[in-house]
């Protein structure tokens, strides 16, 4: 019934719409019907043209009022500052030059739209002017290129040491587990084929036959000692997922067949985040919309929505399948005294499979 | 030059036309033409349809739609949409609006109608080639329709169809026989496209009229001979990234695959990698941009122009530019890959050649702003959509200096930050250049105007909502939310971004309700439209010297000779202001050195 009231509907409107177009069109067709613009046409249209300009001005303002709270979350990331350096930089500046193009481009539209007896200026090239347009644009990007590969290096440049963490990150459809390399801090191997063994149990298919890979620790939860740098170690068993922690700045593919990496240290244990002002302010804005939306659900006779408390996340974000846009784990940065009294209460491989 | 006459003096005295031959299985390529802008157009319905469907998803995914229960049938058991469809829905949208409207609905219309007539051509080198090239591209579109029907859906693995994703049926409903559809489809697109890419540069070489030089070319004819070369080079690419995935899907081999546990099987792939299918992908994937994109300027070119009643400024500069950006779209690819795993080296070398793409696309932006600068501007509705793709270029263009930088696509890759990016840039420009093109040669393909006001409301409904959309799109980008979502309530932390959504879908719908003016302009006009005069623009290019009645062959006696630029308009010591290129100098009168 709905569908078809909807189907109704939609069509009115249709129909409507193209009712309006006939109607604008015979009340214009009687005032000039040459198609062409007129000097008439060419004013209106002109004046709109600068309209326009206000209208993008004042959409970026909005925009900016309304939403520039939720652009790049807090960074929680060893680089994460060289990264929102290097964003804010780059941002300014395609700002300023938005800004000034598009005041041109509607200005000029306005300022030389047509006149009755207007002759246009027979302005055909000027070298210097468009060397001019071609070289500011080399230096600003000969910077930036700069700038930017040089962050690129830091933050790409992993190299193994014996400080460093090391920690799988295993995707499948639709979930994340993470590996823990144990005591002798190096991964056991690993390959799907061992996934069958043990009835199920070996859930990353680690190899029983590396010592290695004994002490390692399977977890369904992402736990990190703050100030230690982690080196993660990305594997898929299905299809492509990306693994990607946007309060680290840090996203990687997971590619089945390959290992991946990707390495960051954490700065901000999840408790402290959740002092911070930004996001306590963005935690009380969530759940003002959550009682709101809860309101509704009540009413229909369903549970309200929980109560939501700030947590680092990890997500998927390379489309993978049905339940692609619920593939999540939960990360939490913790001391490195909380992180090893959690890390003493997990099995590791050769308790799981004995 | 003379045996092309000569046969065309025959045509008329031989051949007689029947419906078929004229209608259907016509080789005229002004017929060839309205063939594909129309197919084009019926395939843009079907595209932003589908856009509309998941916009209403995004906005409120907790309720449930009754129009969803009549398109989609049993993949939205009472109105709610199954998040499989909503993901097939992404992937025919993105592969329907990139290949068929825009290569195929923009380039392949206006290609084949401006290059003969712009450069004085009876019509194509091969008139058989084109034939059957638009067949093949009308084949590919009834086999990539007919996928949406199959049992379990079409494709859905995104318009890459990265495998193993698309590869592995297990995967997703989509990837069984919607899949194999689809990429049976691509490969007779990139037949088509070849067929088409071929004819177009062989008929710029050749075909051109006495006096036609390089240098005197249009700007159209430039940007579409660049566009068909990078389509020749690169579109064979995706044709063996498509068979080796029909390999490894039906035939066992293991191209992209290796290592794979699925629904409690270990499957027998070994030694595949999926990032070189990224690679082979995105090696035409990126030229593709600025296959859809070139057409577009190219089109804006010759409109801003004519109604600034202003040469263009910077001739030569332009044409360098399109030469340089068509080179740089093919070693570019790899931006796309920055955090596909392969060594971060590349990414720096990727970053450096795509950033360079800034600079002739700087050029081009301020040289139109330039003709624009003392001009005596007809703001005919083609020339408000140039001004607006001007404008959405430059919107469009500068977030791909954030996105093209390797460092800074770590945290905004496969966000909305790149779907408000690409649609800005490409998606919605590319559309403009198509609007304008229709605007501006709708007389040439029709005989008859469209109306004016309807296409100054057309446009400013559509350039206020395209902002509306993308805008705001780019914040939730940088709040972290991943593209291809099916909704993001599985995530309490965005739910403070659930408003931009709503915001973002009722301009959608609006823009998509305005482009039902358009259809009824276009349709009407051509049956009751004014009829057109030979030059209503006023207009320097070839075509216009043409007769309004289209004939076999273009010009009814010779081809006039070419005796200057196509861009002396408003030259000082003429009586109008604009003078045709088949005008011979003056006089005394220099043609001006660019």
């Amino acid at each position: 019934m709905t569908a078809i009231l909807t189907l109704t509907v939609l069509v009115l409107i249709a129909i409507s719409l193209w009712q309006v177009a006939k109607i604008f069109e015979m009340s214009q067709s009687k005032v000039d019907n040459s198609q062409v613009a007129n000097d008439r046409d060419n004013d209106t249209q002109g004046k709109l043209m600068f309209a326009f300009l206000a209208f993008l001005y004042t959409l970026t303002l909005f925009s900016f009022w309304k939403w520039g709270d939720v652009l790049l979350p807090a960074a929680a990331s060893e680089h994460g500052s060289d990264y929102d350096n290097l964003m804010w930089i780059s941002f300014a500046l395609i700002f300023f030059v938005q800004t000034v193009t598009q005041a041109l481009l509607h200005y000029f539209s306005f300022k030389y739209r047509g006149e009755p007896g207007k002759k246009a200026l027979f302005y055909a090239d000027n070298n210097r002017l468009e060397a001019i347009w071609t070289i500011i644009p080399v230096i600003t990007l000969a910077g930036l290129i700069l700038y930017g590969l040089y962050t690129w290096n830091n933050i790409m440049t992993v190299e193994e040491n014996d400080e460093a963490l090391v920690v799988e990150l295993y995707a499948q459809q639709f979930n994340w587990k993470a590996r823990y390399s144990g005591e002798d801090g190096v991964l056991g191997d690993a390959n799907v084929r061992f996934l069958q063994d043990f009835d199920g149990k070996n859930l990353v298919g680690i190899d029983a036959t590396d010592p290695n890979g004994l002490d390692d620790v399977v977890t369904q939860e992402l736990h990190l000692p703050v100030g230690r740098e982690i080196i993660f170690k990305m594997r898929s068993q299905d299809v492509l997922h990306s693994a990607y922690m946007p309060h680290f700045r840090a996203q990687m593919n997971c590619v089945p067949g390959m290992i991946t990496e990707f390495a960051f240290t954490p700065i901000t244990t999840t408790e402290d985040m959740r002092r911070d002002p930004d996001i306590i302010a963005k935690v009380n804005k969530i759940n003002k919309i959550r009682v709101e939306n809860s309101k509704e659900l009540v009413a229909n006779g369903e549970e309200a929505l929980e109560p939501y408390t700030f947590d680092y996340i990890l997500l998927c974000n390379k489309i993978c399948g049905a339940s692609h846009y619920n593939m999540q784990m939960k990360i939490i940065v913790e001391t490195p005294e909380e992180y090893e009294a959690w890390m003493s209460q997990q099995q590791t491989f050769a308790q799981v499979i004995q | 030059m003379s045996a092309v006459e000569h046969n065309h003096e025959e045509d008329h005295g031989h051949h007689k036309e029947t419906f078929i031959t004229k209608y259907i299985f016509s080789t005229d390529h002004k017929m060839i033409s309205k063939q594909y802008l129309i197919t084009g157009l019926f395939m843009g319905i079907i595209g932003i349809a589908m856009s509309l469907m998941f916009r209403l998803q995004l906005a409120w995914p907790e309720k449930s739609f009754g129009i969803f229960e009549v398109l989609l049938g049993k993949w939205a058991p009472d109105g709610v949409m199954d998040p499989n469809v909503y993901l097939a829905l992404v992937t025919i949208h993105g592969t329907i609006m990139v290949f068929f409207v825009l290569t195929a609905g923009l380039s392949g219309t206006f290609s084949n109608l401006l290059i003969p007539l712009q450069i004085g051509a009876r019509d194509m080198a091969s008139g058989l080639l084109n034939m059957i090239s638009f067949w093949l591209f009308f084949l590919s579109s009834i086999i990539m329709i007919a996928s949406l029907f199959v049992e379990a859906g079409p494709a859905a693995a995104g318009w890459t169809i990265y495998p193993p994703l698309s590869a592995l049926p297990q995967a997703q409903p989509g990837s069984g026989l919607g899949m194999t559809l689809w990429l049976v489809s691509m490969a007779i697109f990139v037949a088509s496209s070849l067929l088409g890419s071929l004819n177009y540069i062989v008929t710029v070489i050749n075909l051109r009229v006495k006096g036609m030089t390089m240098s005197r070319l249009p700007l159209t004819i430039w940007a579409f001979f660049v566009t068909a070369i990078i389509g020749v080079v690169s579109f064979p690419v995706l044709l063996s990234a498509a068979l080796l995935l029909i390999m490894d899907r039906s035939f066992g081999t293991s191209f992209f695959l290796s290592d794979i546990f699925i629904q409690g099987e270990v499957l027998h792939y070994q030694g595949g990698s999926p990032v070189l299918y990224e690679h082979l992908f995105w090696f035409l994937g990126h030229p593709e941009v600025y296959i859809v994109l070139l057409p577009a300027l190219g089109i804006t070119s010759e409109i801003i122009a004519t109604n600034s009643r202003k040469p263009i400024f910077g001739y030569r500069a332009m044409v360098i530019s399109i030469i340089a950006i068509a080179f740089l779209s093919t070693i570019v690819w790899g931006h796309h890959m920055f955090i596909s795993g392969m060594n971060p080296f590349l990414g720096s070398v990727f970053t450096f050649t795509t950033l360079l793409i800034a600079i002739p696309s700087a050029v081009k932006a301020f040289n139109y702003i330039t003709t624009l600068w003392k001009g005596n501007l007809q703001l005919n509705p083609a020339m408000l959509f140039s001004i607006g793709l001007v404008s959405t270029f430059i919107s469009g263009g500068l977030t791909g200096i954030i996105l093209g930088d390797s460092t800074l696509d770590i945290n905004v890759h496969d966000t909305y930050f790149v779907v408000a990016h690409f649609h800005l840039v490409m998606g919605i420009s590319a559309l403009y250049g198509l609007f304008a093109g229709v605007y501006h040669w709708f007389p040439k393909m029709f005989g008859r105007m469209m109306n004016k006001n309807l296409g100054y409301f057309h446009f400013w409904v559509t350039a206020v909502c395209a902002y509306g959309v993308f805008f705001p799109m780019h914040f939730i980008g940088m709040a972290g939310l991943p593209r291809r979502y099916y909704t993001n309530t599985a995530f309490p932390y965005f739910d403070d971004i659930a408003d931009i959504n709503v915001v973002i879908t009722v301009f959608a719908l609006i823009a998509g309700a305005a482009q039902l003016v358009f259809l009824y302009n276009f349709i009407s006009s051509i049956f009751y439209g004014k009829k057109a005069e030979e030059n209503p623009w006023r207009s320097n290019t070839m075509e216009w010297t043409t007769p309004v009645e289209h004939m076999h062959g273009n010009w009814p006696g010779a081809i006039p000779e070419v005796h200057r630029w196509a861009y002396d308009y408003s030259k000082p010591g003429q009586e109008e202001d604009f003078v045709s290129q088949i005008v011979p100098l003056k006089e005394g009168e220099k043609e001006l050195q660019h």
